[in-house]
């Protein structure tokens, strides 16, 4: 294998996906996990990126991507037309959250999205005794120069697929070095969830 | 050892369409016989596999690279055909022929009529893009190759690749439009029609027959204005002119007193020499009747060995990235594999053109077409 899995999250997904399957990647960046996959486990890919060095990146790796915001990228793939949407890391960047959930769910028959939880212990104890917005491992932002428009924890992603009437498939919960099993909402600091209609 | 360069490129010719098979064009009427003007860059491998057809935009020609010669116009793509370049002649067999309709070696309205021993003028038919692509396939068919590798082309040259899939679905691997469309707007038409106008309102032009007299020149180089002015962009005008006045400026007297009136009048009557007013009106005529927005260009079955990539430019607003959305739109609604990039470049629609700003276009251009199936 040419690419090294890195990153934490990066082992959760591919661990998910099924061989051979079809994938496409929402703010895949420069598409080192499409890689991965497309190497690993013979993926039919697609990635969604709207920087123009990551799509670069990609284009360099051999990955077929569409230069869009995940915001409006979405309405051009017909229904049900790949067996995973991934939304790593890019929820909490998204302008209108539930549209693009519920069209990933439109397009995908499955949906696997990853986001950082914010509450968190450490961003908890930051917040409680510094009185500051909290800047942490998986939350590496100051406020001012932060790409995240959304702050949310893994109670709160729970409670919006409940609302929606969305199935919780799966839910991995990281810590630094590996899946997080007690508290997660305390002691996770990225939350991965696969869900569907 | 010395950096590896394109030699001296010969333009070759190939006639047909001899009469009794004669060439039938997309309106119904036979036309012949055809000569087409072609230059070919790097080797035609074994199998003959690895071939990609470059297709010049509207004023271009067959000389895509190569040395400057003074008898051959400057070459158009020379930073993207060449060894290692994007369009990689080691590896590739890089083609390109001029079009029909045009003035630089292919059968054109300033050709000679053999059956009148003078220029056509406009006893020559109307031709569309697709009159273009299928004068190519024969061609491509005479040189005995079977299946392209790619084809590219900016502007009327990507309307031309987009019209070659949708004309031979099974003839082409990797199809690259840049700043193109699947159709003409209003907005395309109307520069094409202010063009057109200034050329049959020059009193030289005589309905078409000025072959050995005065030539339009007046109407053509206005008509080159107009388009020059819509292949830029306000942003690169400002920063090659802004506002800046000739040196010799008389102030007043409707003489070329701002650096872009010099730069555009130099532009009109550089380009009258080179050419012809006939062939203005006849490729700008196709290129705005050339319209497959319908989707009827994929067919029913998909295009399940053909991958796409489109470019457009962010400063280019005569072909604005919206048209290139609508061709990838089409594509993913039929899953096929494409890959969309809007580069961030400054210079309007000739970006392509344009070797400073190239480097993002060779890159993503020479990995596309890298990766095999």
């Amino acid at each position: 294998m040419k690419s090294t899995m890195k990153r934490l999250d990066d082992q959760v997904i591919y661990g998910i996906v099924a061989s051979g399957a079809s994938v496409l990647d929402l703010g895949c960046g420069s598409g080192d996990l499409l890689s991965l996959l497309v190497q690993g486990k013979q993926v039919k890919a697609q990635g969604v990126e709207l920087n123009n060095d990551a799509i670069h990146a990609c284009v360099e790796k051999g990955l077929s991507v569409f230069h869009s915001d995940i915001d409006s990228g979405l309405p051009y793939y017909p229904e049900q037309s790949f067996d995973y949407v991934i939304l790593n890391q890019s929820l909490q960047e998204v302008k209108g959250v539930e549209t693009v959930i519920s069209e990933a769910l439109r397009v995908g028959k499955k949906v696997i999205i990853g986001f950082p939880n914010f509450a968190h212990i450490e961003s908890r104890i930051l917040m409680f005794f510094g009185g500051r917005a909290p800047i942490s491992s998986s939350l590496p932002y100051s406020w001012y120069s932060t790409p995240n428009l959304r702050f949310l924890s893994i109670k709160d992603f729970r409670d919006f697929c409940r609302i929606k009437h969305y199935k919780i498939l799966e839910a991995h919960y990281l810590g630094l070095r590996g899946e997080i099993h007690i508290l997660p909402n305390l002691f996770a600091l990225n939350a991965i969830f696969v869900i569907t209609k | 050892m010395t950096a590896k360069t394109l030699g001296k490129i010969e333009t070759k010719y190939f006639t047909f369409a001899q009469p009794s098979h004669e060439f039938k064009l997309e309106s119904g009427r036979t036309f012949g016989p055809i000569t087409v003007a072609y230059e070919s860059y790097g080797q035609l491998n074994a199998d003959k596999s690895n071939t990609i057809l470059v297709m010049h935009a509207f004023s271009g020609n067959a000389h895509v690279a190569g040395p400057v010669s003074e008898e051959q116009d400057p070459p158009w793509w020379d930073f993207m055909v060449g060894p290692g370049k994007a369009l990689d002649t080691e590896k590739y067999f890089v083609l390109c022929a001029n079009v029909i309709g045009g003035c630089k070696g292919t059968t054109g309205p300033s050709s000679m009529n053999p059956k009148t021993g003078k220029p056509y003028a406009l006893d020559f038919p109307l031709i569309t893009i697709g009159d273009m692509v299928r004068v190519q396939k024969t061609l491509i068919d005479h040189l005995g190759i079977k299946k392209l590798h790619g084809v590219i082309g900016g502007s009327m040259g990507g309307m031309l690749a987009l019209q070659w899939v949708a004309l031979y679905p099974d003839a082409v691997e990797c199809v690259i439009p840049i700043a193109a469309t699947l159709k003409h707007s209003p907005q395309q038409i109307a520069f094409n029609e202010v063009g057109r106008q200034a050329i049959m309102a020059d009193p030289a032009w005589n309905y078409g027959n000025y072959y050995g007299g005065a030539l339009p020149e007046k109407g053509l180089a206005v008509a080159r204005m107009v388009g020059h002015i819509t292949y830029m962009s306000n942003d690169s005008m400002e920063k090659k002119f802004s506002r800046r006045l000739k040196d010799d400026h008389s102030g007043f007297k409707f003489s070329a007193d701002f650096e872009v009136e010099g730069y555009l009048q130099h532009r009109g009557m550089s380009f009258v020499k080179r050419f012809d007013a006939n062939s203005y009106l006849y490729i700008t005529k196709a290129m705005d009747y050339f319209d497959l927005s319908d989707a009827k260009w994929i067919p029913p079955q998909g295009l399940p060995n053909v991958r796409f990539l489109v470019i457009a430019f962010k400063s280019d607003w005569l072909y604005p990235s919206v048209q290139s959305q609508e061709m990838v739109r089409q594509l993913k609604m039929r899953q096929i594999d494409a890959t969309y990039c809007e580069i961030d470049a400054s210079y309007g629609h000739d970006s392509f053109l344009i070797e400073s700003e190239s480097e993002k276009q060779s890159h993503l251009i020479k990995h596309f077409l890298a990766k095999r199936k």
